[in-house]
């Protein structure tokens, strides 16, 4: 590396929700003061760079530091670190080798393909000269100026482009439906309310890239002849909402916003519309009664909104990723967009890989590729040595994936084959320690709490299922009980009005179907084999391994454990609330669940 | 006391308030941070939305409250991500340490506790959002500290 004379120095620092929790703004702080201090200001084109959301969230605060064309990685960045790594390795002309990143580091990105977060975590969101330096609203020009609409639709349709909020429905018929559908006003939505527990692909890509989602957004709304789109984006998102409106703003200012959009005689206006925590305003037509200032209840949806949707007009709606992938389509075209994935899901998918998994973070993947090369490749497998038990994926819609599936190849068929879903992309990984029925309730609990309560199988079918659940998880279950959540959910699917309570029951049948073994155990044998359950969970201390390092006592919050240093320990069962506290910090697995 | 002045200013960003009701409900919460029912009343006087279709928004969507919440608001996110974390043992040391439930806020009006489903800072989890900062894999023993920095 040597001497950074006359080279530019730019420090790129993650400022993703992730990276600013991490503390990234301190960083930044701490290395703008150290370059101050070392003159390195006024000597060098010195700078720092906020940049979105790298994925790798379990070693935020990540830092790139590029002295010329020489770059690399700090993990773990603190405000200290910060200032020692101006002065060894700016000043001193030695990269820290031991904050650097590691190998998980270089595992972590091999087997990915980012396409669509290619520039997240390389551009600063908030600056539209950076996007457009990257050939950003290039497609949207090539669209305006170059193609027709149908053409444009063609090549969408062409691509195979399925849509990534969970449903996966072909992206290019949507767009024809509501180009066809009768009426002069027409709306372009984006439903960026993801809502799914577990997910942050969309929170993460406006984050990190606005103006990708924009630009999608101009290319659909030309395409169907719409000039007035919608973002529907939560309230629980809010540094995703203040870059969108300054990406608007900037966007307006250039002319790639309003009337006469780049010049053309096409105009197109982007209004934010904020959620206000529900749900179900995820689903298409809750979403569009929540835009119209009503409480967000869905409705039957034999019309469809390409026909009827906003306000009674034609509406077509996509979520965040498949406006994201938009422009790389039109830029890049359909074949080489149809290139990548598997034989009926095309493109990349975005995963929020999180739980019990060693690299937590945000992964782009080519459709089709194994299972087990995300949560083991990429995702580095389970942390602590323990067993791998499941992936959830899809949500509260979606199912638990067992162990023996690991080769499947994901993709929007062999998901649904599995009895699970795509979704929006949730990946939760599950080790020994998650019991598979408490699981299926948190899903179904989950869903009375956010259901809009209009229909009946819904709102007192699953009210049912999460006592029928509790009723196991806490030790009154019967084989009865099993034979009536299976009917319960046959009739939900089939008889719930919306998305939400047709897919609510999911959960609980996956794990019946993988993990009924567990089930059975808390109903026959009266135990949790997690441990997870409290009146099914005993803890107790073996004598045998135990050292008396008294971590155990120590860490108990209600004072139940008892014993000498050196000694073997004892946990008094009566003051046991089994918190689990122990069992999670005993060093020598001298704690046994029973 | 009716504070027609904020509101009328509020409204003024507002030209058309049809579709921007719940926008204008989030700026009313963000200032008295609840939503007081004169205020309501005048919104509606002034916008001609019926009192019953504001009631009908704020009963259904989980952001707006009736009821005053407390100078600071711990929100204890139970995504799925942090529920398999232990969110539950976070949750259970705000209930203990404050002495409230989730929704309820302290007498002296210091504190009110809630919860969420996945603020999508799942790669910290358990996460838990104090006023406007978020905290990542926070332990019970980190619950007890980082509620000790709020007074």
């Amino acid at each position: 590396m040597g001497s950074t004379n006359d080279k530019e120095i730019v420090i790129s620092v993650c400022t993703g929700t992730g990276g600013i929790a991490a503390g990234a703004f301190k960083v930044i702080d701490a290395f703008e003061e150290a370059l101050e201090e070392h003159g390195l200001k006024a000597k060098f084109k010195s700078r720092t760079h906020k940049v979105g959301c790298r994925g790798f969230c379990a070693k935020d605060v990540l830092v790139d530091v590029a002295v010329g064309e020489d770059v690399v990685t700090y993990e773990f960045v603190t405000p200290e670190k910060a200032k020692a790594i101006v002065e060894k390795h700016l000043v001193g002309g030695e990269p820290v080798k031991k904050w650097l990143v590691k190998d998980d580091y270089h595992a972590f990105h091999t087997k990915q393909q980012r396409v669509v977060l290619h520039n997240c975590g390389r551009i600063d969101p908030e600056s539209i000269d950076e996007y457009i330096a990257t050939g950003g609203y290039k497609a949207a020009r090539k669209a305006i100026f170059e193609m027709e609409p149908e053409e444009i639709i063609q090549e969408i349709k062409n691509s195979g482009l399925r849509g990534r909020g969970g449903g996966g429905f072909p992206t290019g018929i949507k767009w024809e439906s509501c180009r066809r559908a009768a009426g002069t006003i027409k709306y372009v939505l984006c439903n960026a309310d993801e809502g799914d527990p577990g997910a942050f692909m969309d929170r993460s890509i406006i984050e990190g890239n606005p103006h990708a989602v924009i630009e999608g957004m101009i290319i659909g709304a030309y395409a169907i002849g719409s000039h007035e789109g919608f973002v529907y984006i939560r309230a629980e998102y809010p540094l995703a909402v203040d870059r969108l409106r300054l990406a608007l703003d900037q966007a307006r200012e250039r002319n790639f916003l309003g009337k006469n959009i780049f010049g053309s005689d096409f105009d197109f206006d982007i209004e934010i519309k904020l959620g206000a925590g529900a749900f179900v305003c995820g689903e298409s037509t809750a979403l569009m009664t929540s835009i119209e200032d009503k409480p967000g209840l869905p409705r039957p949806k034999y019309v469809h909104t390409t026909d009827k949707g906003l306000w009674g007009r034609p509406s077509n709606l996509n979520n965040v990723e498949t406006w994201a992938n938009v422009p790389l389509i039109i830029d890049r075209g359909a074949d080489w967009y149809a290139s990548i994935g598997s034989e009926q899901s095309k493109g990349t998918k975005i995963f929020s890989l999180v739980g019990k998994i060693k690299n937590t973070g945000l992964v782009e993947v080519p459709m089709g590729i194994p299972l087990k090369e995300i949560i083991f490749d990429i995702g580095g497998g389970i942390p602590k040595k323990k067993k791998f038990k499941a992936v959830q994926t899809g949500g509260p819609s979606g199912g638990c994936i067992p162990a023996s599936l690991l080769d499947l190849p994901v993709d929007f068929e062999n998901l649904s084959k599995a009895g699970s879903i795509m979704g929006s992309g949730g990946m939760i990984v599950m080790d020994e320690d998650t019991c598979m029925v408490d699981v299926a309730k948190y899903f179904v609990q989950f869903c009375v709490d956010e259901g809009c309560g209009q229909c009946t199988p819904c709102r007192e079918g699953l009210y049912h299922m999460v006592k029928l659940l509790t009723d196991i998880t806490e030790g009154r279950g019967t084989e009865e009980h099993i034979k009536l959540l299976e009917e319960l959910s046959e009739v939900i699917i089939d008889t719930s009005l919306c998305g939400l309570g047709k897919t609510a029951p999911n959960p609980v049948l996956s794990t019946l179907r993988y993990f009924r073994d567990e089930y059975e155990a808390h109903i026959f044998d009266k135990k949790c084999p997690a441990g997870v359950c409290r009146e099914l969970t005993t803890f107790v201390i073996d004598e045998k391994k135990c050292t008396g390092c008294t971590m155990c006592a120590r860490n108990c919050p209600v004072g139940a454990i008892t014993g000498e240093k050196k000694e073997p320990h004892l946990i008094d069962q009566s003051k046991c609330i089994k918190c689990r506290m122990c069992y999670e910090h005993c060093k020598f697995g001298a704690v046994l669940k029973m | 006391m009716l504070d027609v002045e904020t509101i009328d200013s509020i409204l003024a960003k507002f030209p058309q308030p049809k579709g921007n009701l719940i926008a204008i409900l989030h700026e009313v919460q963000n200032h008295y941070r609840y939503l007081p029912e004169e205020e309501l009343r005048y919104i509606s006087k002034r916008t001609g939305v019926p009192i019953t279709q504001i009631y009908s928004i704020v009963n259904f969507y989980n952001r707006f409250s009736l009821k005053p919440k407390g100078k600071h608001v711990i929100c204890v996110c139970l995504g799925t991500a942090c529920h398999v974390k232990g969110a539950e043992k976070v949750i259970n040391e705000v209930k203990m340490k404050l002495n409230i439930d989730v929704g309820e806020t302290t007498d002296d009006m210091k504190y009110t506790l809630e919860e969420v489903r996945c603020i999508g800072a799942c790669s910290l989890a358990p996460a838990v959002v104090v006023d406007d900062t978020t905290y990542g894999k926070v332990t019970p023993k980190e619950m007890a500290s980082i509620l000790a920095k709020y007074k």
